[in-house]
C-alpha cells in the first residue's frame, strides 16, 4: 500500500512538476532542509544494528547515525532529522518523489541503481557480501548442497538477483519465495515456508535474532556477491551530493587521524596540519562545501568517527558481534578509504 | 427560474421559440462538454510532457524497452516455462497469469459456496440457518488481509515438514510446501485426447439442446446429465485407450530438502485461494439470500398447486426469477474478487502486482508498470462485466 502511495506520488510528482525536489532548479536541497529545519533521512524498517527504533522510538543504528551525523553537519545538532522507515521495495521510489532527503539503508550500489534509477551513490559505509541462512537441522555445510531448496527473499533487492544467479551458475534448482517486507520474509522462513533464509550477511545476523529459537539456525560460510551499501542521494543537486559525500569520509578521515569523541577537545590544539584542516583551524574546506566551518568538529561530538560508529552499533561489543573485517581501515587490512581534505 | 416580486412565475413559452443561441439547452450542453473535453485533454497533455521533461532531466529511463531486458529473478508458481535468463515482459505475463488462475478458481468457488451459504440461511431448520448466518457476520467483518494471512499462517502450521510429508497411497502428498500430486506428461498422440474432450463437450451440449427442443414440443424426456457426463468423460477415455495410453505420470520422489518431481501448489496459492473464496462466498450468501426473497412466496405457491415437486420450484421457478436480481451485485463480487487478489504480495503469491513490483523495483519504471497494472486490472473487468451483462441479458424476463 504505502509503496503504491509513493509510487502514485512520484507519479504525481514528476507528472505535474509540482513537487519542490524536482520542480526547482538544482543546489536547492541544502536550502529546503535549513528552512524546514530537518533532515528527512530514508531508512529500513527495522534492521538491527543499521537502522531500528527503541521501544521509545528513538531510531539507533549505523544507518541512522549517518544521518545524525548530516544534521550535525548543517544544524550542529544531530537530532534535527525524521526518519521515513521504507522497505526495500520502496526505497528508490521514495527518493525519486522526494519525500526523502537521502537514502541511508543499506543499499547496494549497482550501476542500474546509479544511472538508469536517476540516483548517485556518495559512498560505501558498509562493504558486506550475501550469505545464507539455514537450520542446522538440516545438515547442510554448503551452499553447494542446497539442490532443491525453497529460499525466502524480499523483493526489490540486489539478494533476490544474486541468488538466482548463484543458483543457474551452479546448475542447482531452487523455489524462490519472495515477500515485500523483511517482517514477512523471515516469519515465513521461521514458519517452515522456506529451507533457507538469504540476505545481507550483516542482515543475517541482525534478523536471525528475531527468530523463535535463534541457535537452531546457522550461516553458511559462502558470500556470493559484493554488496557495497551507503548512502544515496537523487540526480541532478551537486552541491548536496558533496555534503553527503564528505560526511561519510569526514568520519572515516577522523578515525584515520585519531579524533574521536573523547579526545576532540585536544585535537582542536593539535599543531598537526591535516588535523588542522580536517578540524577547520587551518583552510575553509566546510564554507566551500556549504556548511560551516566546524562541520568535522560538530560531526565528531555528536556522533563521532567512524569506528565509533560502527563499535556501537554492530561491533564485537553489541548482540551482532560483527568485526571491521573489510570495512577496517585501507591501512588496517580493510577497504575503508578516504580522499585527503585539503 | 425567476419568481415574481408578487409571486407568479413569469410565463414561459411565449418567447421559447425565439431563444437566443447561447440560450439553447443542446448549443449549452455541447458548448459544455466541449470544454470539459479539452480541459481533459490538456491535464493529460501536460501531465505527460511534464512526466517525460522531467524523467529526462533527471536522466530516469522511460519506456517500454526495459520489458525486453533479461529479468535475472526466480518465480515460484510458473504456468508457462520460465527461466531467469527470460524477459521481464515474460514475467510480467506470468505474474498476469497466476492472478487470473486466483481469480477464475477463486470466482468457480466463491459462487458454489456462496450459493450454498444463501440457501442455508433461508433454510426452515434453526442449526444451518445459524451457522450460515455466523458465517456471514463473522466473515464479511474481519478485514481481507487479516484473512489472507490467517489462513497462510494456519495453512503453513497444519502442515508437516516436508521430511515428514502426510501422504496418500505414496501419489499424493501435503507439507508445507504445498500439495503435491502426479504430474501428467502428455507422449506423442496425446493431442488425440484432447480433441476427444472438446469433441465430447459439444455434443453433450448438442444432446442437450436437442433434448430440450423435443422436451417443449413432445413432452417426452430424456436423461440429459448422465448422457452428457458420459460423452464428456466417456470420449476422451476411449481415445486414451484407442491412441495406446499415451500419458504418463511423473510421480513426487523424497528429495533432500523437498519432493521432487510432481505438480505442486503451492501454499500461498492455496491460502490465496480459500481466503478470497470465503470472505466473497459471505457476500454472494447475502446476494443470493436477497435475491431469493425478492421472489414472491406467491410464485412458489403457485407452483405448488401445480403439484410440482419442491426442487422443480426451486429449479423452475424460484432460481430463474432470483437470478435477475443477483447477477448485477453478482458481477461486482467477481471484480472484488479479482482486483482483492492483489493482496497476495502480503503472502509472496506471485501474481502480477508482486511480479509487476518486482520489475518495477529492479528497473525503476514506475510509470509503465503502473500504466501496465492499470491496463490489465481494467481489461479484466470490463472482460467480466461485459459476460456478465451479456448473461444477464440472457437471463432477462422474456414478456410474451
Ligand atoms: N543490499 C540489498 C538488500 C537490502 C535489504 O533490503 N535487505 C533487507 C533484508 S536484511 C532489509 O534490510 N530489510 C529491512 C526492511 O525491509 O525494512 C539491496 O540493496 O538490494
Amino acid at each position: 500500500m504505502k509503496r503504491i502511495v509513493s509510487t502514485l506520488a512520484l507519479g504525481a510528482a514528476l507528472g505535474l512538476g509540482a513537487t519542490a525536489a524536482l520542480a526547482q532548479a538544482p543546489s536547492t536541497t541544502l536550502r529546503n532542509i535549513q528552512n524546514k529545519g530537518f533532515v528527512q533521512c530514508g531508512v529500513s524498517q527495522g534492521l538491527a544494528g543499521f537502522s531500528q527504533p527503541d521501544s521509545a522510538g528513538n531510531w539507533t543504528g549505523l544507518d541512522v547515525d549517518f544521518c545524525r551525523a548530516l544534521a550535525a553537519a548543517i544544524f550542529n545538532d544531530p537530532s534535527k532529522v525524521r526518519f521515513s522507515p521504507l522497505s526495500a521495495k520502496d526505497r528508490f521510489t521514495a527518493l525519486q518523489s522526494g519525500e526523502v532527503d537521502v537514502l541511508s539503508r543499506n543499499s547496494t550500489w549497482t550501476i542500474q541503481r546509479d544511472t538508469s534509477l536517476g540516483l548517485n551513490f556518495a559512498g560505501i559505509n558498509y562493504y558486506d557480501g550475501q550469505g545464507f541462512l539455514v537450520r542446522k537441522s538440516l545438515n547442510v555445510k554448503s551452499a553447494r548442497e542446497l539442490s532443491g531448496a525453497s529460499v525466502c527473499v524480499q523483493t526489490g533487492t540486489t539478494t533476490e538477483l544474486n541468488v538466482a544467479d548463484f543458483f543457474r551458475t551452479n546448475n542447482l534448482k531452487f523455489e524462490p519465495v519472495v515477500f515485500a517486507t523483511a517482517d514477512e520474509t523471515i516469519k515465513a522462513y521461521d514458519a517452515g515456508r522456506c529451507d533457507v533464509f538469504t540476505t545481507d550477511a550483516s542482515g543475517l545476523y541482525a534478523e536471525r535474532v528475531k527468530l523463535a529459537k535463534p541457535d537452531d539456525h546457522m550461516v553458511l560460510p559462502e558470500i556470493i556477491s559484493k554488496e557495497p551499501l551507503g548512502p544515496v542521494v537523487r540526480h541532478g543537486d551537486d552541491q548536496w551530493f558533496d555534503i553527503v559525500k564528505w560526511t561519510h569520509f569526514a568520519m572515516i578521515t577522523a578515525e584515520e587521524l585519531n579524533i574521536s569523541k573523547a579526545n576532540l577537545d585536544q585535537m582542536l590544539q593539535s599543531t598537526n596540519p591535516e588535523i588542522r584542516r580536517t578540524l577547520g583551524a587551518e583552510g575553509n574546506f566546510g564554507e566551500a562545501l556549504g556548511l560551516s566551518r566546524d562541520w568535522v568538529v560538530r560531526i565528531v561530538r555528536h556522533v563521532g568517527n567512524y569506528a565509533e560508529v560502527f563499535d556501537r552499533n554492530v561491533g564485537p561489543s553489541t548482540r551482532l558481534g560483527i568485526s571491521r573485517g573489510l570495512n577496517a581501515l585501507w591501512n588496517k587490512g580493510g577497504l575503508q578509504y578516504a580522499p585527503p581534505i585539503r | 427560474m425567476a419568481i415574481m416580486t408578487d409571486g407568479t412565475v413569469p410565463a414561459r413559452g411565449t418567447s421559447a421559440t425565439k431563444v437566443a443561441f447561447f440560450n439553447d439547452p443542446k448549443v449549452r450542453s455541447l458548448i459544455f462538454q466541449g470544454l470539459a473535453l479539452a480541459l481533459l485533454v490538456f491535464v493529460i497533455y501536460s501531465a505527460v510532457s511534464n512526466a517525460v521533461t522531467n524523467l529526462s532531466n533527471q536522466r530516469i529511463a522511460a519506456g517500454f524497452g526495459f520489458l525486453d531486458q533479461t529479468a535475472g529473478f526466480g518465480i515460484s508458481q510458473t504456468p508457462i516455462a520460465w527461466s531467469e535468463s527470460m524477459s521481464y515482459g515474460r514475467a510480467f505475463v506470468i505474474g498476469l497469469l497466476n492472478t487470473l488462475l486466483v481469480a477464475v478458481v477463486g470466482i468457480f468457488f466463491a459462487t458454489i459456496l456462496g450459493f450454498i451459504v444463501g440457501v442455508s440461511r433461508l433454510s426452515p431448520n434453526w442449526v444451518i440457518s445459524k451457522i450460515a448466518y455466523w458465517y456471514v457476520e463473522i466473515i464479511r467483518n474481519l478485514p481481507l488481509l487479516f484473512q489472507i494471512l490467517f489462513w497462510y499462517l494456519a495453512v503453513l502450521a497444519a502442515m508437516p515438514t516436508p521430511r515428514n510429508s502426510y501422504s496418500l497411497f505414496g501419489l499424493f502428498f501435503a507439507n508445507q510446501r504445498g500439495i503435491t500430486v502426479p504430474k501428467p506428461i502428455f507422449e506423442a498422440g496425446s493431442g488425440a485426447i484432447g480433441i476427444a474432450l472438446i469433441v465430447g463437450i459439444i455434443a453433450a451440449f448438442a444432446v442437450r439442446s436437442w433434448a430440450r427442443k423435443r422436451q417443449a414440443a413432445t413432452g417426452q424426456q430424456f436423461p440429459v446429465v448422465s448422457t452428457m457426463i458420459g460423452l464428456i468423460f466417456g470420449l476422451p477415455i476411449l481415445a486414451y485407450l484407442a491412441s495406446g495410453m499415451p500419458v504418463s505420470f511423473d510421480y513426487a520422489q523424497q528429495g533432500r530438502f523437498n519432493l521432487a518431481g510432481g505438480m505442486t501448489l503451492i501454499p500461498e496459492f492455496v491460502a490465496l485461494t480459500l481466503a478470497l473464496v470465503a470472505y466473497t462466498a459471505a457476500f454472494i450468501g447475502e446476494i443470493v439470500r436477497a435475491g431469493i426473497q425478492a421472489v414472491s412466496h406467491g410464485q412458489t405457491e403457485a407452483g405448488r398447486s401445480l403439484g410440482l415437486a419442491e426442487g422443480r420450484i426451486l429449479n423452475l421457478i424460484v432460481i430463474p426469477q432470483a437470478l435477475r436480481v443477483i447477477i448485477p451485485p453478482l458481477t461486482s463480487q467477481y471484480l472484488n474478487l479479482a482486483k482483492n487478489s492483489s493482496l497476495a504480495v502480503g503472502i509472496g503469491y506471485p501474481d502480477m502486482v508482486s511480479v509487476g513490483g518486482t520489475i518495477l523495483n529492479q528497473t525503476g519504471q514506475a510509470i509503465e508498470i503502473i500504466a501496465m497494472w492499470m491496463g490489465c486490472y481494467l481489461t479484466i473487468s470490463i472482460v467480466t462485466s461485459i459476460f456478465m451483462n451479456w448473461y444477464n441479458a440472457r437471463i432477462a424476463l422474456v414478456e410474451r
